[in-house]
């Protein structure tokens, strides 16, 4: 046992020795398999976080919207229609929604505005996301002026603002009572945004919406299965940013252990065949490749999932953040509660320690098979 | 002291801060259990529909309200052109394909 360890300790002391000599082209290998293995899971990290996030906030989205389409795009509906969906059998409400989206010349920034019937809020008063507080430099008791549609000024009281940990529900919003919300955009009395429906068994949702869908041929309900599944799909593997993401890290990390994988160079070649003369089996040379390909590979997984981790949760992922903010003037900080997803960094490790540590391995038994003096003279 | 000892503590060092942080991630959701978070009345009362991820246009601020077609329906011939509509994209469901 003794021996065992020794042996091993003594092959892994020449790997360390080898490995430093040719210190230049080990130690940017070591930094490409990082940067792989951080990119790849910073996005495991950030994905998993979010679905998180979106379960948790979705879980409180209206069992159904109902939308009204016009001329292929969706348009204000009748708040009369909301009374006569009541009636349908299985709805428990139906609530009008009242909401939109207000340009701010001052700063080029898109706000959601959202009429709030809180009796917390008072007229003439606003609860702001704290993205917007930030690009408006304002605080509790401070006036925010907008422009209603007819050009009149519609100046609001700030009543609270959201903390930036509630950033992902409400970074941009502005919550204003419904006499504002119509003031400012010149909103008609008796048409809504759309429609929130609750139903009493959600096993009647589909039923209910094929119900709504007869009633009024130019409605379009939206089921909460749907808008979940819309997160879902964003996060999934294959939405935009993970397959973008994950096919660019995978590609850069075939290349790398593709050219590892295809053949040693001269030199390495010329060492295999130099051991294998002075006597060394080549079970010791596999033995010293094997230890050579976990020294880079599992450095630089396990440094690269722990700075993907700070990455993520400590600094907020400004590398997938910047992506997400395109042009956006206005953006939440990503402040995302930790999720570790063992089964996805087990995953993680056999995408990109074993076919690295493979690939090492594998052309060198190739070389340590043949004569040492053949080796020698590549 | 050898290298090849140096070596194990530095992966022994790596290896445990890697162990750790699952049980990083569970006090730190269990620590943001016990705030308001989630619990905000006004903002739960709103029944939001999507999260705040991108800004920049409509259909990229709530995909789950828009269609398809939304990007391409500003005016005739319109291109979809905000960087976040690449990756923030409306699922394809029924009411889709209406």
């Amino acid at each position: 046992m003794k021996r065992s360890l020794e042996r091993h300790l003594n092959i892994l002391e020449f790997t360390l020795a080898s490995l430093l000599r040719r210190r230049g082209k080990n130690l940017s290998l070591l930094a490409m398999y990082l940067l792989v293995v951080f990119i790849l899971a910073s996005l495991l990290f950030f994905v998993a976080a979010l679905k998180r996030e979106a379960a948790i906030i979705l879980n409180d989205a209206p069992d159904m919207i109902v939308q009204r389409l016009m001329a292929g795009r969706q348009d204000l509906v009748p708040v009369r229609y909301a009374a006569e969906i009541a009636q349908i059998r299985g709805v428990a409400a139906v609530r009008p929604r009242y909401w939109g989206y207000y340009y701010d010349t001052l700063n080029g920034a898109n706000y959601t505005i959202m009429a709030s019937d809180d009796p917390a809020l008072p007229p003439e008063s606003a609860a702001i996301g704290s993205g917007v507080a930030k690009a408006r430099n304002l605080k509790v008791g401070d006036l925010l002026p907008l422009t209603s549609y007819n050009r009149a000024p519609v100046m609001l009281e700030i009543h609270s603002i959201f903390s930036s940990s509630a950033d992902l529900i409400a970074a941009d919003t502005i919550l204003m009572p419904p006499a504002d919300f119509q003031k400012l955009f010149n909103f008609p009395n008796s048409q809504a945004t759309d429609l929130a429906v609750s139903v009493r068994n959600p096993q009647e949702l589909p039923t209910v919406a094929a119900k709504i869908a007869s009633q009024y041929p130019d409605s379009r309900p939206i089921l909460k299965r749907e808008i979940q599944r819309t997160y879902q799909s964003i996060f999934d593997w294959r939405g935009g940013m993970t397959l973008m993401v994950l096919t660019s890290a995978l590609l850069s990390f075939i290349i790398f252990a593709w050219d590892k994988g295809t053949g040693l160079s001269a030199e390495e070649r010329k060492e295999i065949g130099i051991l294998k003369s002075i006597g060394w089996e080549t079970s010791d040379v596999l033995l010293l490749k094997f230890w050579e390909g976990i020294v880079i590979s599992l450095t630089a997984f396990l440094l690269g999932v722990v700075l993907a981790y700070g990455h993520v949760f400590f600094l907020s992922a400004p590398l997938f953040a910047q992506a997400l903010k395109g042009w956006s003037v206005l953006y939440p900080s990503f402040q995302l509660v930790p999720v570790v997803d063992l089964y996805q960094i087990t995953v993680l490790f056999f995408l990109t320690v074993v076919p690295y540590t493979a690939a090492t391995i594998i052309p060198c038994w190739r070389a340590a098979t043949i004569d040492p003096d053949t080796a020698m003279r590549y | 002291m050898r290298r090849s000892i140096l070596f194990i503590l530095f992966i022994t060092a790596a290896m445990t801060t890697f162990l750790l942080l699952p049980l990083h991630a569970r006090h730190a959701r269990q620590r943001i259990a016990g705030n308001d978070r989630q619990h905000n009345a006004q903002l739960q009362n709103l029944h939001v529909t999507d999260l705040c991820l991108a800004t920049e246009a409509r259909y990229t601020r709530h995909p789950a309200m828009a269609d398809r077609h939304a990007p391409f329906q500003e005016h005739p011939l319109a291109l979809e052109h905000f960087p976040s509509g690449s990756l923030v994209m409306p699922n394809m469901t029924e009411r889709n394909k209406r």
